[in-house]
């Protein structure tokens, strides 16, 4: 287990050296992406329209944040993770796409979300569910917001984050899934339980 | 001041209770988890967990960014007044806290997927009614969070397989959910009554404090095996793995028709968000979760 703290935009061979378990910080600019964020971004790639942010290099934060508008600023009350597996339908195209290195979220995602980290160099990295304040206090300014239209949980909020974490990297570049491991560990875990309960499978 | 108004501010100063500060009970049993938890992740997320729950209080801040669907309990006692005035009231308190705490937007229109931006729409925030001898209106709210929402669950089992049939309905379910619902969760688990009446008394059961086993020696039983069955899946904090899947487990139950055994998971997450007041009939208000927070 070994504590990263990486700047963005972060490069490909950067991403590579992360594993399974590493604990990563980030510094720089993530971007909020939610399912109705996802959806219109892969159909302006489809439609060759640009983007009102570039992507490249930086993390996208599966999130919905709390928000409040002070004078003219915006303000992150709370910015916790929302469940990611509802994003494993467009993540591969995304990762693809935009060429975002981190993901970040809770629950994991699956194998198509993983084998798509290992082809184009990305990672999972998991924030506490619910660890809103922890990660609110990380943000540092909202640099801006687009696609409001969405409704504020499925806008994309632009942070400045210091030290973004920690992130437990759950999903990495070379096709290892933390989540994917726990399956199969609870799936043995099920036959002790139904003998334990003197059940039958 | 009349009772609209009373019920409009306790209502407020529960939601924002409930979302800033989680319940003593759950508190406890998180410390205790962080305590005995062995494996190395989940242990770093219960840290997480009570780091965040210390800032939530410091900052008075919503613990988590989903501040959940409203949904309030009123036990009405049977000689409170005007009644009728208190649904508006709930609603503009629901309204006034969206704007004021503030909360996450969260109610969404399934035609239009047009979000209203105060947290009301057709039945929300939802009321769940019981009308009760006297002249006290005890009122709960639940803000509950859309991840442990969309993993509970309701099945019509085999009634001759019995309680197993309900045993195996729960395990599975929590494997099923995995690292969804934010574990550790709080379980609640019913059965009987009518499909709808297993997931409204498994929800109900959510809001029973973790500390309290069920009076009846039997359903006690039952609690604790399926808590440490739930504890063997190895699912984890957050689904990293570990010994700490479920902080607690409630059982409910009503009876049933001969040819039907309807059952019921519902799952919290660990921000397990509660928080109830008792309004009398001179006007007083006793806050019984959140004694001092006001």
């Amino acid at each position: 287990m070994t504590e990263y703290h990486f700047k963005t935009p972060i490069s490909e061979e950067d991403i590579r050296k992360l594993k399974v378990n590493d604990v990563l910080y980030i510094t720089g600019t993530i971007v909020t992406a939610r399912d109705q964020a996802h959806r219109r971004a892969l159909e302006y790639f489809k439609e060759g329209k640009q983007l009102p942010v570039n992507l490249e290099g930086l993390a996208v934060f599966h999130c919905g944040p709390v928000v409040s508008k002070e004078g003219d600023k915006w303000v992150a009350v709370a910015a916790g993770p929302t469940t990611s597996t509802r994003m494993d339908i467009f993540e591969d195209e995304f990762i693809k796409n935009f060429k975002v290195r981190v993901v970040i979220g809770k629950g994991g995602m699956g194998k198509r979300t993983t084998d798509a980290m290992a082809k184009y160099g990305a990672v999972y990295g998991a924030f506490t569910g619910g660890a809103a304040i922890l990660a609110a206090k990380a943000i540092k300014k909202v640099k801006g917001v687009e696609w409001l239209d969405l409704g504020t949980p499925e806008a994309l909020w632009i942070f400045e984050v210091e030290d973004f974490g920690p992130l437990a990297v759950a999903i990495d570049s070379h096709g290892n899934n933390i989540f994917m491991d726990v399956a199969k560990n609870v799936e043995e875990n099920r036959k002790k339980i139904y003998q334990k309960l003197g059940l039958q499978i | 001041m009349e009772i609209a108004n009373v019920v409009e501010n306790v209502a407020f100063n529960l939601i924002k209770q409930a979302v800033i500060y989680l319940p003593e009970d759950v508190k406890q049993a998180l410390k205790k988890a962080y305590a005995e938890e062995t494996s190395a992740a989940g242990k770093t997320q219960l840290k997480a967990i009570l780091d965040n729950i210390e800032l939530a209080e410091k900052y008075k801040a919503p613990i988590c960014q989903d501040t959940g669907t409203i949904i309030f309990y009123a036990n009405a006692g049977a000689d409170v007044k005007h009644l009728d005035k208190i649904e508006n009231a709930l609603i503009n308190a629901t309204r006034k806290a969206t704007k004021e705490v503030p909360l996450r937007p969260n109610a969404v229109d399934p035609f239009t997927q047009k979000n209203s931006g105060d947290n009301t729409g057709r039945f929300i925030p939802y009321i769940n009614w019981d009308i009760v001898p006297g002249d006290t209106l005890e009122l709960t709210v639940m803000t509950k969070g859309g991840g442990s929402e969309n993993v509970c669950t309701t099945g019509m089992l085999v009634p001759g397989e019995g309680i197993n049939g309900l045993k195996k309905f729960v395990i599975e379910a929590v494997i099923k959910a995995g690292s969804q619902p934010c574990p550790p969760t709080i379980l609640g688990v019913a059965m009987g009554g009518g499909s709808d009446i297993a997931i409204k008394l498994a929800k109900k059961a959510l809001l029973k404090p973790l500390n309290e086993p069920n009076p009846n020696p039997e359903i006690a039983k039952l609690e604790k095996e399926l808590y440490e069955a739930a504890n063997m899946t190895g699912i984890g904090p957050m689904g990293l793995g570990g010994k700490t899947t479920v902080l607690g487990v409630h059982v409910e139950y009503a009876f049933r028709h001969p040819a039907s055994f309807p059952a019921a998971v519902a799952f919290n997450c660990w921000a397990a968000r509660r928080a109830t007041a008792r309004i009398h009939a001179d006007g007083t208000v006793e806050y019984v979760t959140h004694k001092g927070r006001v």
